[in-house]
């Protein structure tokens, strides 16, 4: 994902070669808020003469708030006034021109602050040490007697002021200071304050504009086919049959396994499409299905070879020596991301530039994905990032940037924008891996976990999407949150433990996911705690605090959500609890459920969530992540999966793939602990403990254990 | 050609009578705050009001729609100030991604028409929207604001 071409570099000022002028056209989000014209202090800000202040972001807003969460940590150490900060995002292009200023654009596994916070707090600091010290400058008067504070520079002696616009033409004249100190975190004074999302006015009114909202003069509607089968090819189709349908302008392929029908409207493209005869060329693929890759993965649990990611004593003996031991096995299945906003990209080619636009979560490998398909060097193209309708993995990919570009270079001058129906984009997906667990754990005669072994048997997705970050050969993210150590560290200590991945790769592509590794492993694993505790007649609470005294940050957030609860208390008649801890992305998180179950009917009256991010940059925006979450997490448990049946996916909108309502939304408590001392990522991570606690919950009410998903396939219904 | 009132603004326009309003409203008119989702009404992003009422405009033609007042969430402020629902939506931060706001917005203000003080199981009938962020905990304490305001 972060691979580059080698690029031609090129001198390129800021502002001047946006889409909108050269194409002599308005396009809104270029030009709304530009910081063309006024003046660059550094990469990071842009102060104009009314002292509006611009702070570029690299990484992509998705709705996940780190727009603002970004914006909070450069304005924190410029000290400029938070009521004119805006945002833009610079371009990869630009990136390139300008040697990678805001380094990684990268917006996934929860990264966007906690790998960028460093840097983004430098820029911020070294514009503010370049702006005082234009001040002082120009007073003639030394830097050190100066101030800044809400965009205002104070010279302390003489009591004079100036605002951060009326210097911001000289600090750019100013060399950047090599190094600047950053502020103590307890001296922070936006860092960590719940303030307002950037980018909620335009949301509520229809003018916040998403790549599906992109119009361009001249521009062409594409609707597109990929085949179903995932790896197979295009074999022919009859372009003819449809040529002459009203607003039908052409007919294109487009790689080597999809089909595109271009209109002069959406809705006639894929009208056309779908009466467009298209034969494919079909591999064994073809053959797969649910159940055929289901036997493949269990007979992973009895493979001989597998890799071992987190190895103590010896699990065999271990397990021997076991006054009781329990068995379980668990399975995952396939899921969709299912943003709300299907893919799409705009793209126009002419015979010396190509650009394009579409929401993504990595505008650099946008970019790649502009210059391979176009086949120009980097200096001649240009990617623009616009708002996603929902990101959640999906979106880190570019597949969908390649396609539009592969069918403007069929068009060149005609802007063509490309959108996938619901039916495609459930169908071209890449989707969460599909993984299966054994569970094996021995008890000691006192009811003391002594031995534990994970088998994990399925599909890496770093195997096809990252290949060069696999450790010989094995995937170090299958095992997130049983790791011995590191950012997704298992939370237990167990004298005798194995945790091992016999890595089975079907053909379905899978990608990251909102959480995507830590969910299952979260399901398994605490399910299965509940099962040892169970069988060990402990409190599943104290079962688990019992292995947990060499974990005190997991343990945290595991005893702020059973104090939250109120664990040590019985719940009201009819209602039963779970609970479950786990870590990932760098966060610690826990969550405690209340349920009922009534016949078949699942209604969740509360959750009690705990995340631990160590600094927390804004609280109310990880409340809102967490429920959120809550949401994914749960919609996935309850009705999340897409079948294979003949190689292709099952499942083709929402009547087949359903999603949670308001009606099924538990009340969720969020206790944002908060330590300090460490950047964890906040948009992932509490996703994962919501399911397991929930179910544990659903054991404790009926007495089953339920260890395949999602619960539907039971007669589940979350009510 | 067909005519449709669209916020109190006339439009003809050259399409076939079967094409979902939703795409004459979004391609042929150029108003895009109206969001595809699904295409089966299932989803809720593109819901407009049609003579007052949540209506799912991929479900609908725009044969069905000429002569109906039509308004989108483009219509909805009056004069330029946001109604009561807009303004608790911004107050309390409701939009992640923002995608299905439209339509959850457009579907909320013909709840209130209809209910001015909606209880949760109002709330819970009425509000059958997908938003895959899952702000729906935003989307209540918002409805409860507006209804108070």
């Amino acid at each position: 994902m972060n691979h580059m071409p080698k690029l031609n570099r090129r001198s390129f000022v800021v502002g001047t070669a946006t889409a909108g002028l050269s194409l002599g056209f308005n396009v809104p989000f270029l030009t709304a808020t530009s910081a063309q014209g006024a003046p660059e202090v550094n990469a990071w800000v842009v102060i104009k003469p009314d002292d509006t202040v611009v702070i570029r972001i690299a990484r992509s807003e998705m709705g996940q708030g780190s727009l603002t969460g970004l914006a909070q940590m450069v304005a924190e150490e410029l000290e400029c006034d938070w009521s004119k900060v805006t945002t833009e995002y610079p371009t990869p292009g630009q990136s390139v021109a300008r040697k990678n200023p805001w380094g990684d654009f990268g917006t996934g596994g929860s990264r966007g602050i906690r790998t960028s916070q460093d840097y983004v707090r430098k820029g911020g600091a070294a514009a503010r040490t370049m702006l005082i010290a234009a001040a002082a400058a120009e007073w003639k008067v030394p830097a050190s007697e100066c101030s800044a504070a809400n965009s205002v520079i104070t010279h302390k002696p003489s009591g004079k002021t100036t605002t951060y616009g009326k210097v911001a033409s000289a600090a750019a004249q100013i060399e950047a200071p090599a190094d600047v100190p950053l502020k103590d975190p307890k001296d922070w004074k936006l860092i960590g304050k719940s303030v307002k999302r950037l980018d909620t006015v335009d949301k509520t009114n229809g003018k916040m504009m998403y790549g599906i909202d992109m119009k361009l003069p001249g521009m062409m509607y594409a609707a597109i086919k990929a085949c179903p089968v995932f790896g197979d090819k295009v074999k022919s189709f009859d372009a003819a049959k449809v040529e002459k349908m009203k607003g039908v302008k052409k007919v294109v392929q487009v790689g080597d396994n999809a089909v595109a029908v271009v209109a002069d409207s959406w809705w006639r493209a894929k009208t056309a499409l779908e009466a467009l005869p298209i034969l494919w060329n079909n591999s064994e693929n073809a053959k797969v299905t649910s159940a055929s890759i289901s036997k493949w993965l269990k007979e992973g649990f009895e493979a001989d070879k597998a890799f071992v990611n987190n190895k103590a004593g010896d699990v065999k003996s271990g397990l021997g020596a076991a006054a009781k031991t329990v068995v379980a096995e668990y399975a995952y299945p396939y899921q969709n991301h299912a943003c709300m906003e299907p893919l799409n990209a705009t793209a126009l080619y002419t015979a010396d530039k190509c650009e394009a636009w579409a929401g993504t979560q990595h505008g650099q490998a946008a970019f790649a994905a502009v210059l391979e398909a176009s086949g120009l060097p980097a200096s001649k193209c240009e990617f623009y990032k616009v708002m996603p309708g929902g990101g959640f993995g999906r979106r880190g990919r570019s597949d969908y940037v390649t396609q539009a570009v592969l069918i403007a270079k069929q068009m060149p001058g005609t802007p063509v924008k490309l959108l996938w129906s619901r039916e495609e984009d459930m169908a071209q997906g890449t989707y969460h891996p599909v993984t299966e667990c054994r569970m094996t754990g021995g008890l000691d005669d006192k009811g003391n976990l002594t031995s534990l072994h994970i088998r994990l048997s399925g599909q890496s997705i770093l195997s096809s999407l990252r290949p060069e970050a696999l450790v010989n050969g094995m995937d170090p993210a299958t095992f997130a949150g049983l790791s011995p150590s590191g950012e997704a560290a298992i939370g237990y200590e167990v004298p005798n433990l194995l945790v091992d991945h016999s890595m089975r790769n079907p053909h379905v592509p899978p990608g990251f996911w909102r959480g995507v590794n830590v969910n299952q492993n979260a399901i398994y694993l605490e399910s299965f705690m509940d099962e040892l505790a169970k069988m060990a007649g402990v409190d599943p609470l104290e079962f688990r605090r019992r292995l947990m005294a060499k974990y005190p940050k997991h343990l945290g957030v595991l005893n702020a959500v059973a104090n939250g609860i109120g664990w040590d208390k019985p719940p009201a008649p009819g209602v039963f609890r779970g609970i479950a801890q786990h870590m990932g992305y760098g966060s610690y998180v826990a969550a405690a459920a209340e349920v009922s179950v009534n016949g078949n009917n699942v209604k969740i009256h509360r959750i009690v969530a705990a995340t631990d991010p160590g600094y927390a940059v804004n609280p109310g925006q990880i409340e809102r992540q967490i429920a959120g979450s809550f949401v994914y997490g749960l919609s996935a448990l309850f009705l999340g999966e897409c079948t294979v049946k003949d190689g292709a996916i099952e499942q083709s909108n929402f009547d087949t793939y359903d999603s949670m309502r308001i009606a099924q939304m538990p009340k969720v408590e969020c206790i944002v602990m908060g330590t300090g001392g460490f950047w964890g990522g906040v948009g992932e991570p509490t996703i994962c403990v919501a399911p397991p606690a929930v179910l544990n919950a659903i054991t404790a009410a009926t007495g089953r254990r339920y260890r395949s998903f999602p619960l539907k396939n039971h007669g589940l219904t979350l009510v | 050609m067909i005519n449709l009132t669209i916020n109190g603004k006339s439009h003809s326009v050259d399409v076939e009578p079967d094409t979902p309003l939703l795409w004459v409203i979004r391609d042929t008119i150029g108003m895009t705050g109206t969001k595809y989702g699904c295409g089966i009404a299932q989803c809720g992003a593109c819901t407009v009001h049609i003579d007052g009422e949540a209506t799912r405009s991929c479900g609908m033609t725009v044969g069905d729609a000429a002569g109906k007042k039509i308004t989108t969430i483009e219509g909805l402020a009056e004069n330029g100030v946001p109604t009561k629902v807009q303004q608790a939506w911004v107050a309390n931060d409701v939009p992640q991604c923002g995608y299905c706001q439209s339509g959850m917005i457009m579907a909320v203000s013909a709840l209130l028409k209809e209910k001015p003080k909606p209880t949760d199981a109002d709330i819970d009938q009425a509000i059958t929207n997908i938003c895959r962020c899952g702000t729906f905990q935003q989307v209540r304490a918002a409805i409860h604001e507006a209804a108070k305001a």
